[in-house]
């Protein structure tokens, strides 16, 4: 609070928030859920994300409380569960990793106001096989601010895949104010993704900041199907040596969405690496914001990162604001980094044309052939080919037409 | 060969350059007129009075300063710029002094050595053929050579109080055209205070036959400098213009906050070349000079061409984005940059392509080599403007560090809003190779000078660029700036 006092929250004048106001998306008189009133409301009644053929426990989070049970699995070496259940059994581990995110203003005001969370605790060698799949639902009559928060805490040697969908079962306007903490223990190895696919009148203020210990692996993906507002700030540390992290992110956009994606990097031991990959489709009068900053200090000798930002405008209207950044204190490294940004090759969709397939037809297989990239780089087949089906889906019928939820069924 | 034995295996190399540091420090003993230090309204209006300007161009200066009473000095570079006391600087120096009675054409013979020296003959029948000179030191021009010979094609070239003389149908055109004096704190500075400066007006359809070059020397102590260069180019014109600068070593910092201008016509080309060689502070970095420069080209017609060219070697600190709005449709841009940083430089340079034409063109290479403890950045931005319709743009950026101590950044802004442009950008960070320094050592090349073949190499694209005359000079800067930076 003393914090968001002194700061206040960001503006267009702070480097990070360039090309996002935050203000304008929280002007609207939200309600908030202050009272924790149940909701009447049943998610595995009304609404499906399944994925096929994927050996998954699925957890609902609606508004911004777990839904069901306050603890949803609690073995011994693996806790999912409300923060509020978390902190009564396990105290001193909260303390020790609750509320580490620093100097933004938007964690802060999430912080402020968050009154439970999500816990997930992967304990020392435990290999979690099942993906763990959390359904984060948007809900309510009236306009709400939802303020949900993560906290993900992998001991030394712990595997585990985690899913993050974001949907909405509500047409009203809603944002959601989203705090993701990780932290990363020696020789662990973390496969986080996360889907957007709510509507226009849903808009997401996402922080996301993991620490990884030596010889940690991430492997962190944000794919943006649809959504109205969608801003993440995503802070990852690489604080032992010999850690990898792998980030990327796909964006879908259409009519007049604004997609930001603001990405850091730090770089503070030596032999790390870092791999970025970030591609953006747009269409209609939509905005889309990369900015992807690699901060290498100078004990970090022997980094190798890299980074990549392609977009693809598709229509004349369309925007889109690019930043790869490097930021190199160490003389031993190997960085790079890439960016354009242009439409479809012409060159290509000729050479379709002459062996029959229609220009429409071609575009649509060259966009998707773009995006795959990305999707190239999820490991679980079952999800990959779930979200390539969606990504097909998207361009072929257009956005929020998934044709498999409540939404589009209703 | 471990790194550590071949830093300790002396050489008499780079012995030799370390001792030669930086070449240009000494001072002139010359007669200066000084004004007052401070800055008010008086000042601005004194140092109009003595330049016998007219009102208009008062009133110019006015509006700029009370426009820059009201800004604050930035900070968003990449750059610990102090905060400058604006009123410990004196704004205008004359080292004609008040000889200036005895003619305007006769020159101190001091300052005809100081530019002797420096390698610039004022005299034109020592002068190198094909280069015409516009000396300035401090506050004022102290010669241009050649202009009755360029006077024969129509060109004008002389220095800007000359040209507000003379030409003031022209300078009132164009002057705070490119660059507007509300643009930014130190064009909003200068603007108010500027003095002297080149004037360059190339007419309709002529190739100007021999390189024009302007060669800035600070003098005077606690003095700033604020030149103001313009440049047109009229239709199916054609000019190289060179810019060359050096500072005494000072235990001070200066300041040098100029403005250059150029405003290209159809199908005219314009090259600007600069080798920047300020004072860059000693070892401990204790003085040097402040370079925070605004440096904008107008590509107004359609098929012009403006091409930068800069090899930034000295300054304690460089703020300076030579930049391009290519409005003409098919207009042709190009940004070339080495910037190298020693001891405790900083520099953050880069450019602007802002393309608001159809089928408008901008290719940027900047390479930034860092040794020492200094800091090097890249800044840049690529905008598509809503009509930039089948634009394109190719940037690349390469830093190349040669200590654990230094920084190599890189910022660029790219903004698109169309979908018929391609914008492109790449950047690399890396050191010298083991392997490439262990090739030329087994071919009998020393570590020292390897490095400095290995720089060369690869700062080539960018010294390819260069005249002649500059590359020759630009080599043996980047050379003197790498001293002792083996790695």
């Amino acid at each position: 609070m003393q914090f968001l006092e002194a700061r206040g929250l960001p503006t267009r004048k702070d480097e990070r928030y360039k090309y996002t106001d935050v203000a304008a998306v929280l002007e609207p008189d939200f309600g908030l859920n202050l009272g924790r009133l149940s909701l009447q409301f049943d998610p595995r009644q009304t609404y499906r994300c399944r994925v096929p053929g994927l050996g998954s426990s699925v957890h609902y989070v609606v508004g911004d409380s777990v839904a069901e049970s306050n603890v949803l699995i609690d073995d011994g070496s693996l806790f999912v569960g409300s923060m509020v259940e978390f902190a009564q059994r396990y105290p001193d581990i909260l303390r020790a990793y609750y509320n580490k995110v620093e100097g933004d203003s938007l964690a802060a005001l999430n912080t402020l106001l968050v009154q439970d969370g999500l816990v997930i605790r992967v304990a020392k060698g435990r290999k979690v096989a099942d993906l763990l799949q959390i359904v984060n639902l948007s809900v309510g009559s009236v306009p709400m601010l939802a303020n949900r928060r993560q906290l993900i805490i992998m001991e030394q040697g712990a595997e585990a895949s985690i899913l993050n969908c974001n949907h909405s079962a509500t047409r009203c306007s809603n944002l959601a104010t989203e705090v993701v903490e990780g932290v990363l223990a020696e020789g662990s190895h973390l496969q986080y993704y996360s889907v957007e696919e709510t509507t226009n009148n849903c808009n997401l203020l996402n922080t996301t900041q993991f620490v990884q210990h030596e010889s940690s692996k991430l492997d962190y993906a944000s794919i943006t199907l649809n959504s109205g507002l969608s801003r993440r700030t995503i802070n990852i540390t690489l604080d032992g040596t010999h850690a990898q992290t792998a980030v990327s992110g796909l964006v879908l956009a259409n009519d007049n969405r604004h997609i930001d994606n603001n990405l850091l990097v730090v770089h503070n031991a030596p032999l790390c690496s870092s791999d970025i990959l970030y591609k953006y489709v747009l269409d209609g009068s939509s905005i889309g914001a990369f900015a992807g900053k690699v901060l290498v200090n100078a004990q970090a000798q022997k980094t190798d990162s890299q980074e990549t930002n392609a977009n693809l405008c598709v229509s004349p209207t369309a925007r889109m604001f690019t930043q790869p950044m490097l930021e190199i204190y160490a003389d031993d490294v190997k960085c790079n980094h890439g960016s354009t940004v242009g439409q479809l090759d012409d060159t290509a969709l000729f050479y379709m044309a002459q062996r029959g397939i229609t220009p429409e037809e071609g575009r649509l297989l060259l966009q998707q052939a773009f995006a795959w990239d990305v999707l190239q780089r999820i490991d679980l087949l079952p999800l990959r080919q779930r979200l390539m089906h969606m990504v097909e889906e998207r361009f072929r019928r257009g956005a929020g037409a998934c044709g498999d939820c409540v939404m589009c069924a209703g | 060969m471990s790194r550590e034995a071949r830093v300790k295996n002396d050489n008499t190399f780079v012995r030799d350059v370390a001792n030669r540091d930086y070449e240009y420090g000494f001072t002139t003993d010359v007669e200066t007129e000084v004004i007052e230090r401070g800055l008010s309204e008086d000042v601005v209006r004194l140092i109009s009075q003595k330049k016998g300007e007219p009102s208009w161009l008062l009133d110019f200066r006015l509006k700029a300063f009370r426009h820059w009473q009201t800004m604050e000095q930035p900070t968003w570079g990449h750059v610990h710029l102090p905060a400058i006391d604006y009123q410990a600087i004196s704004y205008y120096a004359d080292p004609r002094g008040r000889k200036r009675k005895s003619g305007p054409q006769e020159i101190d013979p001091e300052l005809e050595k100081t530019f002797d020296k420096l390698g610039i003959p004022l005299n034109e029948r020592l002068a190198l053929s094909g280069v015409a000179v516009d000396a300035v030191m401090d506050s004022v021009s102290v010669k241009t050579t050649f202009k009755e010979r360029l006077a024969e094609k129509g060109i004008i070239f002389c220095s800007i109080s000359e040209a507000v003389a003379n030409h003031p149908e022209l300078v009132r055109e164009y002057l705070g055209s490119v660059v507007n004096y509300r643009d930014n704190f130190f064009a909003a500075l200068n603007s108010a205070v500027f003095s002297d400066g080149s004037f360059v007006y190339i007419p309709k359809g002529v190739r100007c036959p021999m390189e024009l070059s302007t060669y800035f020397r600070i003098n005077a102590i606690n003095t700033g400098q604020f030149e103001r260069t313009l440049i047109v180019c009229d239709e199916g014109g054609y000019v190289s213009y060179l810019e060359g600068c050096t500072a005494p070593m000072r235990d001070e910092n200066q300041l040098h906050a100029a403005i250059v201008e150029i405003v290209v016509h159809k199908d005219a080309e314009v090259k600007y070349s600069t080798v920047q060689n300020w004072y860059p502070g000693d070892r401990e970095g204790r003085g040097g000079v402040y370079n925070l420069v605004t440096k904008r080209g107008l590509l107004k017609g359609e098929g012009s061409r403006l091409s930068w060219t800069q090899v930034e070697t000295g300054s304690a600190i460089t703020w300076k984005y030579p930049s391009c709005i290519l409005q003409g449709d098919g207009s042709v841009a190009e940004f070339y940059s080495v910037a190298v940083t020693n001891n405790h430089q900083q520099a953050d340079t880069g450019t602007k392509m802002l393309h608001l034409g159809r089928n408008t063109r901008s290719t940027i290479v900047s390479k930034g080599i860092s040794a020492g403890h200094s800091q090097n950045s890249y800044r840049g931005l690529v905008k598509m403007g809503s009509k930039a319709h089948g634009s394109r743009n190719y940037s690349s950026c390469d830093s190349l560090l040669l200590s654990d101590t230094c920084g190599a950044h890189t910022f660029p802004y790219i903004d698109v809003n169309n979908d018929t442009s391609v914008v492109e950008h790449e950047a690399t960070t890396s050191k010298i190779s083991e392997e490439q320094l262990m090739y030329c050592n087994q071919r009998g090349i020393p570590p020292e000078e390897a490095v400095a073949l290995i720089v060369n190499g690869y700062a080539k694209d960018v010294l390819s660029k260069l005249p002649m005359e500059f590359a020759v000079e630009a080599q043996k800067l980047l050379s003197v700036s790498l001293e002792g930076t083996v790695g």
